[in-house]
């Protein structure tokens, strides 16, 4: 069968990194090592849309500003986000003069981003290729779900989306930590329709991608120190292992960015989502401990559930995405 | 292709997934919606007699004045956002009573005035409580048509 993991000989590295959020993620656990964080979710401007654009740019540039180089070094800039036509990463992009790809995986942008912008510098074909992703609270709930300030209740399998953007610099050399594979993950649906529970629509195709990634790169979970997925959230933690348990493999070294983004508090319920999720605790709190050398190889699987609103109307089942990529320190 | 023609359609997942899913605590959500719904109704009651021996107002004049200050205080509650923390805590307490429909109404108003006077604010206005009038006239011209034959037959 036809291998869905690439290897990088070259050994592409994340040179900087650099994350922003929101005010409630600001008070997370995660709250100290975000480089920045929003006083107000509205960014000081008149939409929240606006205000996501605003962030994703913020964080692009920064990223770039914090590896020491000048915008003119970019060779492309790989983002995505959660709106209709991803438009907070692309109008971010018309700020910048370098070329601009634009991805979709749901919440697994940051993964897939990852792992283009390593294939590109890998095959010597760009030097510094910058992947974002960013997702805002209001623009989703308002694009998902229900006005802002309507009065319902969140039933208790949901998540919350996170406010926030991540962003990390591919290059070629350096003594940065260094992305090994990339396995790319096949669309999963086993047919769950409740768009509140996407943890549980998501864990399936996350515990495919993990378990072809293990068997291709011939690793069982003992070999990394880390098995970061990107937000399954409380439940759908519980379901991925439950199934990779199933198939014969024990993950006790597993950590969800969604459920520990949030101090678990009623209102988020399973924890955190959205394509800001995994970018925001990967490029802060991840990427340092990996500069320090405190987490030596890992993987980092981005979970998506690829649902639109009007897909959920029309009872269509829920098909899940997860990418994965291996670092090492 | 439906979910029940899907051939990756896993039933024994689904119903673990079931099985293990949070359930929501229906006797505190009861206890919470009796709470507020209730403290609603109070505060409806009391407008009323204060309409009634105040301004004197009575019948359907006094049943819409009532209904009106309602309507008043959900909105301005949704504006200044609280509305929304109070449907947190009392679930169908905060969303039954008048002032949630005006709850509904309100906030769609708000969060769509970015799109505009037109296509935003008036278009998106009844999001949420379109289907509520559409389903609530038909369901009274119904029973009003059951009415008007029961009291034909029966004269």
């Amino acid at each position: 069968m036809a291998k869905s993991t690439v290897f990088f000989k070259n050994k592409p590295r994340i040179c900087s990194t650099f994350t922003i959020a929101g005010p409630k993620e600001g008070n997370s656990l995660f709250g100290k090592y975000i480089h920045e964080i929003l006083k107000d979710d509205r960014f000081d401007e008149d939409t929240f849309e606006k205000a996501e654009c605003k962030m994703l740019s913020y964080c692009i540039e920064q990223t770039i500003k914090s590896a020491n180089k000048k915008q003119t070094d970019i060779n492309a800039l790989i983002s995505g986000d959660l709106l209709n036509q991803i438009i907070s990463a692309s109008f971010a992009a018309r700020n910048f003069d370098f070329p601009y790809i634009g991805v979709y995986n749901a919440c697994s942008t940051f993964s897939e981003a990852l792992s283009l912008s390593a294939v590109l510098v890998d095959g010597g074909y760009m030097k510094n290729v910058v992947a974002a992703t960013g997702s805002h609270f209001a623009t989703a709930e308002r694009q998902y779900r229900y006005p802002l300030e309507l009065g319902s209740t969140r039933p208790p399998q949901s998540q919350w989306t996170v406010t926030g953007a991540g962003g990390a610099l591919i290059t070629d050399k350096g003594s940065y930590p260094k992305i090994i594979s990339a396995t790319f993950g096949k669309v999963v649906d086993f047919g769950i329709t409740d768009a509140n529970n996407m943890g549980a629509a998501m864990a399936p195709a996350c515990c495919d991608t993990l378990l072809t990634l293990l068997k291709e790169t011939d690793t069982s979970p003992k070999d990394y120190d880390l098995i970061l997925t990107g937000d399954l959230g409380a439940l759908g933690s519980r379901l991925m292992k439950k199934l990779a348990k199933e198939r014969g493999v024990n993950i006790d070294n597993h950590c969800d960015c969604g459920e520990m983004i949030y101090n678990l508090k009623e209102e988020e319920y399973q924890g955190g989502s959205g394509a800001g999720c995994s970018a925001v605790v990967f490029s802060s709190y991840i990427y340092k401990k990996l500069m320090k050398k405190e987490i030596k190889r890992m993987i980092l699987l981005a979970t998506g559930a690829l649902l639109s609103s009007l897909s959920s109307q029309q009872g269509e089942s829920i098909p899940g995405i997860s990418h994965a990529v291996v670092v090492e320190a | 292709m439906t979910t029940k023609n899907n051939q990756n359609y896993n039933k024994e997942y689904i119903e673990y997934v079931k099985k293990i899913a949070p359930k929501t605590n229906e006797a505190r959500s009861l206890f919470h919606a009796f709470l507020v719904g209730g403290f609603i109704c109070l505060i409806g009651q009391f407008i009323r007699y204060l309409f009634l021996y105040t301004f004197g107002l009575f019948g359907d004049e006094l049943a819409g004045a009532t209904s009106m200050a309602l309507i008043f205080i959900g909105c301005v509650l949704t504006g200044f956002g609280v509305y929304d923390n109070i449907g947190h805590f009392a679930g169908g307490g905060s969303i039954v009573p008048i002032t949630g429909f005006a709850n509904s109404v309100c906030s769609p108003a708000m969060e769509f005035k970015s799109e505009g006077f037109v296509y935003g604010l008036a278009s998106k206005m009844f999001v949420v409580a379109g289907p509520i009038i559409v389903y609530g006239v038909s369901a009274s011209v119904l029973t009003g048509l059951i009415y008007y034959f029961i009291g034909i037959f029966t004269a």
